[in-house]
Formats: structure tokens, C-alpha cells, sequence
């Protein structure tokens, strides 16, 4: 079952729209009315206080979370309730704040899951193996490996992922996220827990897939530096509302945002 | 059409005619139920303080029941044997907590339930070889516990009550009700529930998790003895005990796993339907219903609220 | 030493994603498949085959079919005995309507009888998660067992309850039944077992199995990228009952010849899964060893007795087998959960540096 897919939409037109969406569970209003566009080709940032419904956000465009209220449109089509996996068809992928990966599978066997979309060779071709199943597998192969290459995790293909240290899960994890080849790439805090240098090597690793392979990126993420270096656009919020939006240097002088992170009651 | 008429009405029918053969049934039902949710109350007892599914509490009530009636066969009069049987699940929790529980203490839960499988067959093979494998009497007259019925006269008819179900029933909700305060009110009841909320919070305030442990073990112990002796009193102690109290488990999703009173609710209604499903339906299907009823009532009410009756909706967070 | 792969370079992702890259594992499994197809036949006791190797063998497959669902797609179940019998009385059924029906054919047909019980059994996989799923296939061991007694129809409404295997050739030779030889019986077990395994190990290795092991790890996640989790356990359970389905099959017409309900109860379902519990979860390999070592023990207890003339009775060493199996499973979920398969790799893994430590 695929999404509906829109006609493919050009650099700088809107990629993804969020619509007046609101959240609630049960007596929690974890997102209210909230409302900001993704454009293709760019480098979106979800800032906000801790607790502002950031993640919620992302929940809500994978299609794990259902908002009570507004909507989404995507490449065009707007979606009702959609599936998580449907949201993987049409074209989203994502990482998570706690590396959610196969924790049981190699580093190799991870990415190759992220090929799981594209690959179609049928049960009895799986049960043969030699023959159809086995050239797909090698041809997926040979892409994991230039994502491989890519994040220069080479020597850890064969390591079973719950023994790797956190920042190669997090490139691990990224990984898998460009294994779908996804338009847009979701990133929950893609820096967090990594000292310097890893923070350099991932911002690297993000601006390249965004040059490289022209994937529109919106990540949440508390380093600001990282956030005005990385971003083209930035969107706050806080307590579930969205309070700023526009270029980071708009963002770091409203004077709204300034009092949110200083925690002023508003 | 007439398969239709055998399935929907006329079962009913029959109800209607012989309301004492009803309420009856009802009355039987009642008390499989109490019983059943006394093999609950063991597994929710554990599940509550340690977070481990304990398989092996159906094996518990049997071991316990064999030991009780084993020493009394040897000669040891009826109360002492009583007493050192129960001295016989302290020291099985003791050991439970020492061999099995501390060295798997960080493993995933289903290891946990996994370790349980073991021991229940370690407890099915050493009860047997201890006490042999032929059917036992439960010593109840011994244990001064009441025998014979009353025969009320209701609903046109006659409803047999064995005084030792009557029993039963009573001991049971005293146990209940005895744990419930033991629970709220004493020390060692707010350091189990401390233990289940979470057992890192537990430690850190001081609470020694292998003592409340033990003595959560023991505690399903002895509801286990207790169990054994209500059930050996009615019908015989042997192993074919065992795959009756798998019948917990149903009991457990309808009631939720650490609720108490949900195991009581959840054990009345498994006994009530399984009951009533064998005597009025069970005829259309051949007999023997019984084996797996109380599965598909427990299916049933997982389809339409997958968390049971009593459980918590679990919302996943990523 | 003996055991190194220093100088064996890959260069080709096919040849890398072998089943057997290692030089040393192709002449192992080739002296291995030797000695099974050809040397044991012509040199090992009828005693040996018939007690041993044709039962250890069919319950590898049970075994594997088990860990296809549990041990790689997470999903434990306590109702192999039962889909086992679905096999054998499915089987059963098979010959009495097909009597020309090559005896082969109608043994893999009635592991897909059994596969059709394990999708309807895992229906409720769809909103039952966990434990309360291992609940609903105890509900399927339960209910099945008691059709196996209930149900006339199943063993043709033979007084006994019992079902009797008929005598079937293939090519000439008997297959089942009491003419056939030990060896015969033998070698169709191994057949059938070898192809079945190479089917896994390459269902494991493809998409499919990864998808599996996807759903066992988090299936959260797996969802997210794409794997739908519904149809991938309900093909879990449709591979895995057909595996334990053909196992069933194996076991009534290739070794015992006779089957009633009690050959297909819970504790038939135990015994599978402490086989892949000891043995490893999630390793085919491990599937072997377990059976191996879960049926082999009572064998080896009996075999001791006997020469050393201990005088127990069987019951007493039915007993303390039970005392042993748990006791193992206890010891292995402590020691060493990835079982004996996990054994097997450290040993490799020291004959890799030996004769240093490490």
C-alpha cells in the first residue's frame, strides 16, 4: 500500500505543510494550533524550551501520532489519518531521541532494513534465494555501501549495533533514515549526547546529505550554534505553541524566544 | 435453522425452566471462579513487586498441596504439618529469590518468564519424585475444615452448596482483604508497592529488594498452600491440578496483571462463563469445553480491549 | 590457527553473502552433508538411526520453525505441540482422500494445512501484543488438543483415538508404515530436513528475515521504515507453523507410525522451546544443538542406567529428566541466554586465535 504521491515538486516550493494541528492526551495539550511549512531543499529547524511539543511535532508528519485537529499536506496531497508505514512510503523517514535501532542486527543488516521499501523480490523468490532474490539483494547491497562510505562506518558493518558507542548508533540510525532515500528526513535531536568533534563529523554528515542527495531536512535540536549554522529556516516553540518563525537570525533576536529560554512567564 | 435454534435460544430455554439447575451452575461457577483467582492472586502478588510473570504458581499450589498432605502421610499430625509446610515455601522463596531471581535481576522480562518455565518443571519433577505421582486426599477433615452440603430450597427446586466451597469463598476474600490491608497499612506492604512502582526508586531510598522479594515469594506461597487446600479438599491433589490453574492466565487479562481486586472480578467471570459455557453449550460440541472456554472468553475481551479489564492503555513513546 | 580467514578476500557482495563464506565452513558442511547422506547410512547401527539421528533430526525442524517465530520474530509461543499435530492428523487426513498421492507430497501439503492454522491462530496478533499473545496460542494448543481427541473425524473415527500410519511407496520402495526399513525413513528425514533448513537460512537471510528481526527488536521502529508489522508476523507465523506442521508429519509417518492427541500436548510445545531456548534463539545452528541435546538427554540417562545397571524405575528417571530440563533452562537463561549457538561461536572464535588467548 503506497501513499498517494503528489507531482514531484520543484526546489523551493512548500514540501510539507502543517496546518493549525493540535495534539492532545488525554488532559495534555501537547501541540495547539500550531501551523509552519517545510520547503523543498532546505535545512528546517524545531526549536523550543524542553517539553514544547517538538517531538510531538515529528510524531505527528511520521504519521505515528493522530492530531485531534488540522491537517498535514504532503508533496501536495493532504492525508487523513495515515500509517506510520504509509508515511515511509510516501517518501518521510526519521531518526529518534533515543537511537531506536535493531538492536539485535549488525550495523550492515540495519541499513539493508532501510531498503525494505524498495525491495520486492516475492516470498518464493526469498525461499529460493539464488536468482532474482539474490540480484536485489546484491544491488541494494551495492547502495548500503555507498551510504556505508558515505558515513565512514566501514569497520562496524558487522558489528551488532548494541555493542557500537552512542555516536556511531546515531550514524548508524542516520544511516538507515538515507537507506529509504526519503524526501524528507526527520532528525530528533541528531547532536545529542556527542561531544565536539562528533557534533562536527554529524553537522558535516547533515549539510552533505542535504547538498549531496537534495534531501529537505527539519530537525529538532537544543545546540544553538548548530541550529543557526546548519538551518535555513527555524520555526519555536513553546508549550505547544508556535511563538517565532523565519531566518535564524530573525529567530535569535525575537524577543518572544529570548524570554521562552530564559524561562519569563508570557 | 435448527443449528441456529440450538446455539441462540435454546440453552436459554433450559435456563428458564430449571432455574435451580441454573443458579446452580451459577454456584459452581462462583466458586471455580473464587478459586481460580486465588491462583491469580499468587501471580499478581509476584508481578507487583518483581515484575516477573511467575509460570510456575500453578505448580506452587500443587507442590504445596502434595508437601502438606506428604508430611501428614509420614505421620506428622495435622497442624504441625500445616506449619512446616509453610516453613517448606519459605525457604522455596528463599531459594527462588537466590538462585533464580538475583542472577537474572537486569535481564528483559521475557527471560524472567522464561526462568519460570524451569522451574516449573523442576517443581513437577521433584514433587514427584518426592511424593510420587499417584492422586492424593487432601486432609481437610484433618485441617478441621467443614464437609458436606446444604440443600436450599430455592427457585422450585434444590441448590446444593458444599459447605467446604462455602469455605472456600469465605477464606478467600478474607486473604483478600488481609492482603489488601497488609498493602495500604503496614511497612513492609508500602515498600512492595514502592518496588513496583519502580525498583531503581526503591533502592535508593534503602529498600532491599532481595529481602521484599523473598517475601513477596513466600506471601504467593502461602496463597498457593491455601489454594492447594481449598482445591485439594474438592476434588483430589495430583499434577492434572497444574493445567487447571494455566486457567489463571485468562483470569489475568480479563483482570489486568497487578490488580487485586481485578483478579477476584476477572476470576468470577472465567469461572461463571466457563461454567455455564459447559453446561448449556457444551452438549452441541462434545464435552470437555472446559480445556480451553476460559481461553476464548479471555480472546474475546483482549480483541475488543487489548489491555484486559483492569489494565492500563500503554501509550508507547518513542 | 586451524581456523582462520586471513587471506580469504571477498570481492564480490554475492560471494560475501554467502551461507558458508569461510573456506573452512564450505569443507565442513560438505564433510558434514557426506557423512550424513553417506557414510551413516552404511556404517551406523539401525539403533543408533532409529533412536537418535531420524528423531533429533525431525525435531530440528519443529525446532527451526519454532525459532523462526520466537527466536527471530519475537513472538513466543506455547502452541507447537498443537500446530505439530495439525501436521500429522492433517496428514492423516491427506492419505486416507489421496491414496495415489505421492506420501512426499502429502507431507509438505499438510505443512501447508498447518500454516493455515497459524495465520488463523495469529489473527489476533494484529492488536495482541507480548505475553497476551503467547496467551492466545496457549489458546490454540488447548483447543487443538482437544479437537485431536474430540473430533472422530480427524483419526477416522478409529476406536482407539489413535491414528495408524498406512504402508505408502515411492518409487517402489516403503516409505511408511511397518515395512519400512530404518535406513529409508532415515535418509527422507534428512532429505526433507536439509532442504527445509537452506529454504531458512535463506528466508533469514534476505529481506524477510530481517523484516522479522525487526519486529522482535522494535517493531515502533520497524513500522516507521516502512515493514508493515502485521503481515510480517502473520507470515511469521504461517512459516513457522508450516515447519512445525511438516516436523508433525515427519514425526507420526517416518518414526513413530502411530500418534494420539497426548504426542501433540503443552508439554510437547515446552519441549521445543527449551530446545531453542538452550539451543539458541535465533540461530538455526542452535536449533540442531538444542535437539539434540534436549532429546538426546533422557536417551543418554536411560543408556547409563541400563549398562551401569542403576536400579531405578522409568518414572524416576522421567522425573528427574524433568528436574534436569529445568534446571538447564535455568542455568543457560543465567549463564549463557544466547544458548548453545552462542557456545559454538566463542569456540570458533577461539580456534580462530589458538593457540593464543586471545
Amino acid at each position: 500500500m503506497r501513499a498517494p504521491s503528489g507531482p514531484d515538486v520543484a526546489v523551493g516550493e512548500v514540501l510539507l505543510s502543517v496546518e493549525n494541528v493540535s495534539l492532545s492526551f488525554g488532559g495534555v495539550k501537547a501541540v495547539s494550533d500550531v501551523s509552519f511549512d517545510i520547503r523543498k531543499g532546505e535545512i528546517r529547524a524545531i526549536i523550543g524550551p524542553n517539553g514544547a511539543g517538538k517531538t510531538s511535532m515529528l510524531n505527528i508528519i511520521n504519521g505515528f501520532y493522530h492530531p485531534q485537529q488540522g491537517r498535514i499536506t504532503f508533496k501536495g496531497m493532504t492525508r487523513a489519518k495515515m500509517r506510520p508505514y504509509e508515511a515511509a512510503y510516501g517518501g518521510i523517514a526519521r531518526t529518534f531521541q533515543n537511537v531506536a535501532l535493531f538492536r539485535g542486527m549488525t550495523a550492515l543488516d540495519n541499513i539493508m532494513a532501510g531498503r525494505s521499501l524498495k525491495m520486492h523480490r516475492g516470498f518464493f523468490w526469498q525461499l529460493l534465494r539464488h536468482g532474482p532474490a539474490l540480484e536485489e539483494e546484491v544491488e541494494h547491497r551495492r547502495r548500503v555501501e555507498e551510504i556505508i562510505d558515505f558515513l565512514k562506518i566501514q569497520e562496524i558493518r558487522r558489528t551488532p549495533v548494541g555493542r557500537l558507542p552512542y555516536g556511531l548508533q546515531k550514524r548508524v540510525e542516520l544511516g538507515r533514515a538515507l537507506a529509504m532515500e526519503p524526501d524528507l528526513l526527520l532528525l530528533d535531536e541528531p547532536m545529542a549526547g556527542m561531544n565536539l568533534e562528533e557534533k562536527e563529523d554529524m553537522s558535516r554528515f547533515i549539510l552533505d546529505v542535504n547538498d549531496h542527495y537534495g534531501t529537505t531536512i527539519a530537525l529538532i535540536e537544543h545546540d544553538m550554534g548548530v541550529v543557526m549554522d546548519l538551518s535555513d529556516r527555524v520555526v519555536v516553540l513553546d508549550h505547544g505553541v508556535r511563538i517565532a518563525d523565519g531566518t535564524p537570525a530573525q529567530v535569535k533576536s525575537d524577543q518572544a524566544v529570548i524570554d521562552a529560554y530564559l524561562g519569563v512567564a508570557h | 435453522m435448527h443449528m441456529l435454534y440450538m446455539i441462540f435460544v435454546d440453552p436459554f430455554v433450559q435456563m428458564g425452566s430449571a432455574p435451580d439447575l441454573f443458579a446452580q451452575t451459577l454456584w459452581e461457577g462462583l466458586v471455580a471462579g473464587v478459586l481460580y483467582a486465588l491462583i491469580a492472586l499468587g501471580f499478581v502478588l509476584i508481578f507487583k513487586a518483581s515484575g516477573v510473570f511467575n509460570f510456575a504458581q500453578g505448580i506452587m499450589v500443587v507442590f504445596a498441596a502434595l508437601t502438606l498432605v506428604g508430611l501428614y502421610e509420614h505421620g506428622v499430625p495435622a497442624f504441625l504439618a500445616l506449619a512446616l509446610t509453610v516453613g517448606v515455601m519459605l525457604l522455596l522463596a528463599i531459594a527462588i529469590e537466590r538462585l533464580v531471581l538475583r542472577p537474572l535481576v537486569n535481564q528483559p522480562e521475557i527471560i524472567l518468564f522464561m526462568a519460570t518455565f524451569g522451574l516449573t518443571y523442576i517443581l513437577i519433577g521433584s514433587g514427584e519424585l518426592i511424593f510420587g505421582g499417584d492422586p492424593k486426599v487432601m486432609i481437610s477433615d484433618k485441617l478441621l475444615l467443614p464437609s458436606g452440603a446444604y440443600q436450599i430450597k430455592m427457585l422450585g427446586g434444590f441448590v446444593q452448596m458444599q459447605k467446604i466451597d462455602i469455605a472456600a469463598a469465605i477464606i478467600a476474600s478474607a486473604m483478600v482483604v488481609g492482603l489488601g490491608i497488609f498493602f495500604q497499612k503496614t511497612r513492609i506492604g508500602r515498600a512492595l508497592r514502592a518496588v513496583a512502582d519502580s525498583h531503581r526508586a526503591a533502592l535508593s531510598v534503602g529498600i532491599s529488594l532481595e529481602y521484599i522479594w523473598v517475601v513477596v515469594w513466600f506471601a504467593a506461597g502461602v496463597v498457593a498452600l491455601a489454594t492447594g487446600i481449598m482445591w485439594g479438599a474438592r476434588s483430589n491433589v495430583s499434577f492434572a491440578l497444574e493445567i487447571i490453574a494455566l486457567k489463571a492466565l485468562p483470569v489475568l487479562i480479563l483482570g489486568g496483571f497487578t490488580s487485586i481486586p481485578g483478579a477476584i472480578i476477572g476470576g468470577v467471570i472465567i469461572g461463571v462463563g466457563e461454567k455455564i459455557g459447559e453446561f448449556y453449550w457444551g452438549p452441541l460440541f462434545g464435552s470437555g469445553i472446559e480445556d480451553w472456554f476460559a481461553y476464548v472468553i479471555a480472546l474475546i475481551f483482549l480483541l475488543f480491549r487489548p489491555q484486559g479489564l483492569f489494565g492500563e492503555r500503554i501509550i508507547e513513546r518513542i | 590457527m586451524l581456523y582462520r580467514e586471513a587471506g580469504q578476500f571477498k570481492t564480490s557482495y554475492r560471494a560475501d553473502q554467502a551461507l558458508f563464506p569461510i573456506r573452512q565452513d564450505q569443507i565442513g558442511i560438505i564433510l558434514i552433508l557426506l557423512v550424513a547422506f553417506v557414510v551413516v547410512p552404511l556404517t551406523a547401527s539401525p539403533f543408533m538411526i532409529d533412536s537418535f539421528l531420524t528423531p533429533i533430526l525431525i525435531y530440528s525442524l519443529a525446532a527451526i520453525g519454532l525459532n523462526l517465530l520466537t527466536g527471530y520474530t519475537g513472538l513466543l509461543s506455547l502452541g507447537t505441540g498443537a500446530f505439530m499435530g495439525v501436521g500429522a492428523y492433517g496428514c492423516y487426513k491427506l492419505t486416507t482422500f489421496f491414496p495415489g498421492i505421492s506420501i512426499i507430497v502429502l507431507i509438505i501439503g499438510s505443512g501447508f494445512l498447518a500454516a493455515a492454522a497459524g495465520i488463523v491462530f495469529g489473527l489476533p496478533s494484529l492488536r495482541i501484543k507480548g505475553f497476551y499473545l503467547t496467551v492466545a496460542t496457549l489458546a490454540a494448543q488447548f483447543f487443538l488438543s482437544w479437537c485431536y481427541i474430540r473430533v472422530p473425524w480427524l483419526y477416522n473415527y478409529n476406536v482407539s483415538a489413535s491414528i495408524e500410519v498406512p504402508e505408502r511407496l515411492v518409487f517402489g520402495i516403503p516409505i511408511t508404515g511397518p515395512t519400512a526399513t530404518v535406513t529409508t525413513r532415515y535418509l527422507v528425514v534428512l532429505a526433507i530436513v536439509t532442504v527445509m533448513t537452506w529454504a531458512a537460512s535463506n528466508l533469514i537471510r534476505g529481506r524477510i528475515g530481517r523484516a522479522w528481526m525487526a519486529i522482535r527488536d522494535m517493531d515502533i521502529a520497524a513500522e516507521l521504515i516502512g515493514i508493515k508489522p502485521y503481515q510480517t508476523k502473520l507470515l511469521a507465523f504461517a512459516v513457522s507453523s508450516f515447519y512445525c506442521g511438516v516436523a508433525g508429519a515427519m514425526l507420526v509417518f517416518l518414526y513413530l507410525g502411530n500418534a494420539e492427541s497426548e504426542s501433540f500436548s503443552i508439554n510437547q510445545s515446552f519441549l521445543v522451546l527449551f530446545m531453542i531456548i538452550i539451543g539458541g534463539l535465533g540461530s538455526l545452528l542452535g536449533s540442531f544443538f538444542g535437539a539434540t541435546l534436549i532429546y538426546g538427554l533422557p536417551i543418554v540417562m536411560r543408556m547409563t542406567k541400563e549398562s551401569f545397571g542403576i536400579g531405578v524405575t522409568s518414572a524416576t528417571l522421567e522425573q528427574i529428566n524433568f528436574i534436569t530440563l529445568g534446571t538447564l533452562i535455568i542455568l543457560f537463561l543465567i549463564a549463557e541466554p544466547s544458548g548453545l549457538a552462542r557456545l559454538w561461536q566463542i569456540g570458533k572464535q577461539k580456534l580462530r586465535v589458538w593457540p593464543f588467548p586471545y
